[in-house]
């Protein structure tokens, strides 16, 4: 009995499971009284609607999945089966189909705060890099969800993306082969595309939690950038934030359900209406949204194998950012240079992806190279010195009193904590 | 361009840097038409839904499939069961087998697919019946009539690029070469089309009266084939208002109970 | 806490504050939302449109010769559909209820004016395995209607149970005659 964990709870019956398993110890602890920065913005939102997301997105799959079918001749078939004969199927698909979309705009929008707050700094990189983890794991579910309905687009972009791996010398063509079990995207491809399609989800889940544990060790930033000095910088996660969220989470479903119910083919390809046709290519071969910047910076250069290089080192590469960045303050809002070479570089992403979207000719060729080279000169070039020529602006004393203190450029050897500048 | 819309930030900055070295899109884009689908309430028009049918059913179904439709999902434009169930008693489907292992035709029921042109033998009648893509491509001269089911969400333009297709059928213009057996039409990209132009004045009598022009025809039609691409529309509209305001409504509460518990934090 | 404090001063409810209804309204708006949300799961899981439409069944009699029977496939069960002769209609017809395990009048178990179909779900009222009599080949019990080989219930030739361990008679499908010729099931 040495060791067993005193539940403090009053009721009984919780409190026989919590001594035998803390987990609500633990919910009360992590996300009950958990303190948290007072001066958060709605921009801290984004990580719960991603868990939201997360969740419907695993709740509805499992539902489409007792009535979908994996095999070539029966996928399109069964899709329609669920739009038109089962009870609410259209809407479990929509959700699932624009839900897609709605978990990568917030993931996205969640990416951009950490950019700005520059919450991959120290000491939360390891955070930071889990986060990238993540949003490869959602690209890989999502590329190979694309694939299952088995349109057109579906076909032809696994075609396109999974060729790409035989740009590697020697063993590019093999892995290909590996990749799709046969000679070219058939029914072992779309199989297997099945089965981790439903796995990585539930990998997913265990990668969040890691990256939610590894917050809570080293505790959220905030829009001020600097550190939490003492209890009156926070406040209990509950009621808090939990309210907060909630109002944030409101909002988000009305704009998901605007989508899902009026214009759910809104950001699709009316080509995966077509059944996939292996002897007829569509005239475009578009990936979704989410992808199009980085299919921009695919097909900017070209060589196949500097092209395919350069579109996983746009990602991996962010990997690398806590260390890229060498500015010792945290928040965008005491770096006015960072600010806005931040925002123009936002501004190129969404060029590329608009790049993306349109033929690699002409005038778009030229955009999408700028860009290319935009995104890489501001993580490669940009960043690291930045930090040392910058003059940041003085950070407050602290979160609940927000007096002015230091800033300007450190002097170089120096070793004091910089947001403790007094 | 639908995707274009996507990026709205972007847009103004890039289209004035792409205007002048887009090259011009030589297929024009098929003018709006107005549809009584359009929009946050829009329905179908049922006795235009009812009309196309007829014109589908007397005129595209010679070539075209609507596989993915059953009879009985003609109660969804208006139609009784009982009409539903002469409708499909007055055309004959294959069957599955006979007691000879022989594949045998009969009066279709309000279960039974649309029937298909050239069906592809499914005598066990698992799932949807395709088309005979052999049989059908020898009877059209190498081409395919596609199937119907998905057409207005299969093309960038929708029901207003369908409308164009059947209505943008006449002469090619002075100089123009067509390859043998295509047919010019304005909206079709290329100009070049195997299909021959499907809708002529006074083809059909509807039953309703309504005077069977080729515009009115391909508004029906069209309005039909809205319908089969997406027959669930009309109640997943009703039902987005009731969430969309659901919605708004919750924001308005969680946002007072925010306020009352932020109240004792001074920002 | 200090503007609950003077609220509950003005309206003397120590217990229900503006608050707490505000937040009471919030939860009750929310649930019925998520109530609403679990429908639509719980409906797809339900029989979808075309298993529904495939729910009815029509039976050719033309071919089922006096004497004999055939088992058709209806919703997944076996229907059990004998031409009886007039011995064995008239054997059905003149059981004393009393000796019924389960007393049901022949009468009741046929369409009125075709006392020679009937028309039965095979499925043992034991523990559901199909009985055995409609192949010529097939033992049909002491009653001459269906025996059932997995632990010997019988049925007389109105499919009611004439010999445990079944406890009931075998259920009748809904049905209607077409024509003299034809059925339809479901």
């Amino acid at each position: 009995m040495a060791g067993m964990h005193k539940s403090e709870i009053s009721n009984p019956l919780i409190n026989w499971i919590d001594t035998r398993l803390p987990i609500f110890t633990m919910m009360q602890k992590e996300y009950g009284v958990f303190p948290t920065p007072k001066n958060f913005n709605y921009f801290w939102n984004f990580g719960a609607l991603a868990t939201v997301m997360l969740v419907i997105m695993i709740a509805t799959g499992i539902f489409l999945a007792m009535n979908y079918q994996p095999n070539t001749h029966l996928a399109f078939d069964s899709v329609q089966h669920i739009m038109r004969d089962v009870n609410y199927g259209w809407l479990i698909r929509y959700i699932h189909q624009n839900g897609a979309s709605m978990f990568f705009i917030v993931t996205y929008i969640h990416i951009f705060r950490g950019l700005y707050y520059g919450s991959y700094k120290a000491p939360r990189e390891l955070l930071w890099m889990i986060g990238v983890v993540i949003l490869l794991i959602m690209m890989a579910t999502a590329f190979m969800g694309y694939v299952l309905p088995w349109g057109q687009m579906s076909y032809w972009g696994a075609t396109v993306i999974t060729n790409l791996f035989s740009a590697f010398p020697i063993v590019g063509h093999p892995i290909v082969t590996w990749l799709w079990g046969g000679f070219s995207v058939d029914n072992p491809t779309l199989n297997r595309f099945f089965s981790l399609h439903y796995l990585l989800p539930f990998v997913l889940v265990g990668v969040v939690g890691l990256h939610v544990a590894a917050l809570h060790i080293v505790g959220s930033n905030n829009p001020l950038g600097i550190d939490v000095k003492s209890p009156q910088d926070t406040l209990p996660f509950h009621p808090y934030y939990t309210i907060k969220d909630s109002v944030g989470l409101c909002v988000f479903l009305g704009v998901f359900a605007a989508i899902v119910f009026f214009v759910p083919n809104m950001l699709g390809d009316p080509n995966n209406f077509i059944p996939a046709n292996p002897l007829q290519t569509p005239p475009d071969i578009v990936p979704e949204w989410y992808f199009l910047p980085y299919y921009a910076i695919l097909r900017s250069v070209p060589n196949k194998l500097l092209g395919v290089c350069m579109l996983f080192g746009s990602i991996l590469l962010l990997l690398a950012l806590p260390w890229l960045d060498t500015s010792k303050v945290r928040s965008a809002k005491f770096r006015p240079v960072y600010k806005w070479l931040l925002l123009i570089w936002v501004v190129w992403v969404i060029i590329l992806g608009w790049c993306g979207a349109h033929k690699p000719e002409g005038v778009w060729v030229i955009l999408s190279r700028i860009g290319t080279l935009w995104y890489f000169g501001h993580l490669l070039v940009v960043l690291p010195l930045l930090g040392k020529l910058e003059r940041t602006l003085p950070l407050p004393e602290s979160i609940s009193r927000p007096v002015l203190v230091g800033g300007g450029p450190l002097p170089s050897g120096a070793t004091a904590k910089p947001m403790e500048k007094a | 361009m639908m995707r274009a819309l996507r990026f709205v930030l972007a847009g103004a900055l890039v289209a004035c840097l792409a205007a002048p070295a887009m090259a011009q899109e030589e297929t024009p884009v098929p003018p709006p038409q107005q549809w009584s689908f359009d929009g946050l309430f829009g329905t179908y028009d049922q006795a235009a839904a009812q009309r196309g049918f007829q014109v589908y059913n007397e005129v595209c179904s010679v070539c075209h499939s609507l596989e993915y439709l059953h009879y009985r999902d003609l109660t969804g434009i208006g139609l009784t069961p009982e009409q539903v169930k002469s409708i499909a008693a007055a055309i004959t489907v294959p069957q599955g087998l006979n007691d000879q292992g022989e594949p045998k035709d009969g009066p279709a029921t309000p279960a039974d697919q649309f029937k298909s042109p050239y069906p592809l033998a499914n005598p066990l009648q698992i799932g949807v019946t395709h088309t005979n893509e052999p049989a059908d491509r020898a009877a059209h001269n190498g081409a395919l009539p596609p199937d119907l089911s998905l057409m207005v969400n299969a093309r960038e333009g929708g029901a207003n690029y369908v409308y164009g297709i059947l209505t943008g059928f006449s002469d090619p213009p002075a100089g123009m070469k067509m390859m043998d057996g295509m047919n010019y039409n304005k909206y079709f990209p290329g100009h070049q089309i195997a299909m021959p132009q499907p809708l002529h004045d006074g083809q059909v009598t509807y039953a309703d009266g309504t005077n069977a022009s080729i515009d009115q025809m391909a508004h029906d039609v069209t309005t039909f084939l809205a319908w089969a691409a997406n027959p669930e529309m009309v109640e997943r509209k009703q039902m987005g208002v009731r969430w969309v305001l659901f919605f708004v409504l919750m924001t308005g509460l969680t946002y007072a109970v925010k306020r009352k518990v932020w109240a004792d934090v001074h920002h | 806490m200090a503007e609950s404090a003077a609220s509950t001063a003005q309206h003397g409810h120590p217990d229900v504050t503006r608050r707490d209804l505000l937040q009471l309204v919030t939860g009750a708006t929310a649930a019925i939302g998520v109530g609403a949300v679990a429908w639509s799961f719980v409906d797809y899981m339900n029989p979808a449109q075309d298993v529904l439409a495939l729910s009815a069944v029509d039976v050719d009699l033309t071919p089922i010769a006096e004497g004999q029977g055939i088992t058709v496939l209806w919703q997944g069960k076996p229907i059990f559909v004998r031409h009886r002769t007039p011995i064995e209609i008239k054997s059905a017809q003149d059981v004393p209820m009393a000796q019924l395990i389960e007393p049901q009048p022949d009468s009741e178990r046929v369409k009125a004016g075709h006392a020679q179909w009937i028309v039965l779900i095979g499925i043992c009222t034991h523990l559901g395995c199909v009985p055995l009599g409609n192949k010529p080949t097939d033992p049909r019990g002491d009653w001459g209607g269906w025996f059932c080989p997995c632990h010997g219930s019988q049925y007389d030739t109105s499919g009611r149970v004439r010999h445990g361990p079944a406890p009931a008679n075998l259920a009748l499908p809904g049905y209607a005659f077409e024509s003299d010729t034809k059925i339809k099931i479901g």
